[in-house]
């Protein structure tokens, strides 16, 4: 399929959703449906540094956190309307990415982790501190009265969360498309040998990790509207972390797909869940999912889908596989 | 002797107490990290557990937190070795550690963090042995017994480590496989095998820094996260692998984080170890007292 193509089939998917919205009358799907078009937005971005290129970011919540911060309190302060802030949001958090990926990133890849880690921590401490958004007290936000066109202000967060999850996903697929993401398969697969055959590294690098935490920041400018009211502690909780790293490694990484798999099934999952039974345990199930999911299943949904089409698994990705299809056949 | 110099050299000798503490809870990544290059992001996560497990001990039947934290450290060998074992399996024979060992590691953190949760709820739980209350004051200075102990405890830790590593054959096994694997195998050894019985020893130090957290302070379960950014740093700023190291990066930031509490408020402290790691990374990555 062609990225036209594509494009237009994805803003279909998109303009489907929120002409379905229109029609449920009971607010809280629109409600439950977001949460899941956001962590369709976290996970794709999260993909496209720590599947496309390898390297893990364990600070989503940090880069939520500043997008929905910022908005927050240039709402306070200017009173712009969302998609501003959204648009800021991104250029605010592509900054920071690029500045942790310019910081860490050229070290070895676990540097870049734990800095990630680190980061939340830090960013928790500034919030905590900042009067002006409430410190630790928290902040109630007043969500504007232009609705345009839209009945509820709900459906119209619902719509800028839609956009945003289309423009996810279209970015994700054109990267993995393109020279750039080649670039970024080779540095995955091989670092040298990629310097080596003239793949600018780092530069892909930084440019990946600024993506990526602009796609981050995007997903958490809306959130305060969605909320109304914000606090440090469950801004900065750690399952929106452990939810974008366990949605892609769930549905798979090599590809858009798998990220938007993981996030569907995992984000619906925890929205019954959170109704049936607790939250704490959907994410202890969010948690053993995730162990499970790398230990038994390195490739994910996606990669479970391939190996059952019957093709022979393939040893580089998938060495155990190939081992015990190597195996079995031996033996027959 | 003016009020603010006393109050600096108070929070200059809290901040080294509350160093060698850090310094048991950053050994253990110093092992596993430093030495076998596993990055066990669930190490904070062990030492809450082994908090926990301090703490149920003690309210049930009033042992002592230290003798506890000792006698844990044997459950929590073996429950690093059957750790090392899933990790190896899955992992380092696949050549996968990078990311899918970092997913699950911190798989591991969110388990035992939300598990603890669901147990123990959000409260903070403490302890209570005799040395807690009391404390030594020698003119500005004030010397609480229950920094003290887990001060002193840390240092004969990491000198008993540090012995094991220099003198014993299976100490300096473990060097040599963070140096040289194959020369280690030419030399009759498994690697596996070594790295076993070091990740052991890595998680059982989780639960003597866990019996000393709960001395220090009270716990609650999602504490362990604020740690992993300050051990990292100490980490690589003592440089990964090396103890005295590690010992001296944990004093440094014990003090900054001590004197910036005093100073402008403990809400500030956690940002310390973070500008500290930065600074690390971007100037010198293979730390202060680590082989370049």
């Amino acid at each position: 399929m062609s990225n036209g193509r594509f494009i237009a089939l994805a803003c279909l998917v998109g303009i489907a959703l929120v002409a379905g919205s229109m029609f449920v009358t009971n607010e809280y799907y629109v409600f439950a449906a977001y949460f899941v078009l956001q962590y369709v937005v976290l996970a794709t971005a999260w993909n496209i540094l720590g599947g496309y290129v390898g390297y893990v970011n364990f600070g989503t919540t940090a880069f939520l956190a500043i997008g929905l911060y910022s908005a927050a309190a240039l709402n306070k302060w200017l009173d712009l309307p969302i998609p501003v802030l959204i648009l800021i949001a991104g250029v605010l958090c592509g900054g920071v990415g690029l500045a942790m990926g310019y910081l860490t990133i050229r070290l070895r890849g676990v540097y870049f982790t734990i800095a990630t880690l680190a980061l939340s921590v830090v960013v928790q401490t500034f919030i905590t501190n900042w009067d002006y958004v409430g410190g630790s007290r928290g902040i109630y936000i007043m969500r504007p009265s232009e609705v345009l066109v839209f009945g509820s202000y709900v459906a119209y967060l619902f719509f800028l969360m839609t956009v945003l999850a289309v423009a996810a996903v279209v970015t994700a697929r054109v990267i993995e498309r393109s020279t750039f993401g080649f670039g970024l398969a080779a540095i995955r697969d091989d670092e040298i040998a990629a310097a080596a055959s003239g793949v600018p590294v780092l530069r892909l690098k930084l440019v990946a990790a600024a993506v990526s935490g602009a796609l981050m920041g995007m997903a958490g400018a809306p959130l305060p509207f969605y909320l109304t009211y914000v606090e440090p502690t469950s801004s900065f909780s750690l399952a929106y972390t452990v939810n974008s790293v366990a949605m892609p490694l769930v549905g798979g990484t090599t590809s858009w797909l798998g990220p938007v798999i993981g996030a569907v099934l995992l984000g619906t999952m925890q929205q019954a869940m959170t109704v049936l039974i607790s939250s704490s345990v959907n994410l202890l199930v969010v948690g053993v999912l995730l162990v499970i999911f790398v230990i038994a299943a390195p490739n994910g949904i996606l990669g479970l889908i391939r190996s059952m089409g019957g093709k022979k698994p393939d040893p580089e990705t998938n060495p155990l596989a190939a081992m015990l299809a190597a195996e079995k056949r031996s033996s027959q | 002797m003016g009020q603010v110099a006393g109050l600096l050299l108070d929070s200059i000798v809290s901040g080294i107490l509350v160093g060698g503490f850090y310094a048991a809870m950053a050994v253990g990544i110093s092992i596993a990290f430093g030495m076998l290059g596993i990055s066990n992001i669930a190490h904070p996560a062990l030492i809450l557990l082994g908090s926990f497990i301090v703490y149920v001990l003690n309210s049930k039947f009033g042992w002592d937190p230290i003798l506890v934290g000792v006698l844990a450290t044997v459950p929590f060998y073996f429950l690093g070795t059957l750790l090392y074992g899933a990790y190896e399996f899955a992992f380092e024979r696949r050549g996968t550690q990078l990311i899918r060992g970092l997913a699950f590691f911190f798989g591991l953190l969110f388990i035992t963090e939300v598990g603890l949760q669901l147990i123990f709820g959000v409260d903070y739980r403490l302890v209570e042995a005799p040395y807690i209350g009391p404390s030594y004051n020698f003119g500005p200075i004030s010397l609480p017994v229950r920094m003290l102990i887990p001060f002193l405890a840390s240092v004969l830790l990491l000198i008993g480590l540090q012995i094991f590593f220099t003198r014993t054959f299976t100490g300096r096994a473990i060097m040599a496989v963070a140096q040289d694997k194959f020369a280690l195998q030419l030399m009759g050894a498994s690697p596996v095998r070594v790295k076993r019985i070091a990740f052991g020893l890595s998680t059982a130090t989780a639960a003597m820094a866990g019996a000393f957290l709960i001395i220090l302070q009270p716990v609650e379960p999602s504490m362990g996260r604020d740690y992993i950014g300050r051990i990292f740093a100490i980490c690589v700023l003592g440089g990964v692998g090396s103890l005295p190291g590690t010992f001296i990066a944990a004093v440094i930031v014990g003090v900054a984080e001590s004197i910036t509490a005093t100073f402008y408020g403990p809400s500030w402290s956690p940002a310390i170890a973070f500008g500290f790691l930065l600074i690390a990374l971007v100037v010198r990555p293979a730390g202060l007292f680590g082989r370049a």
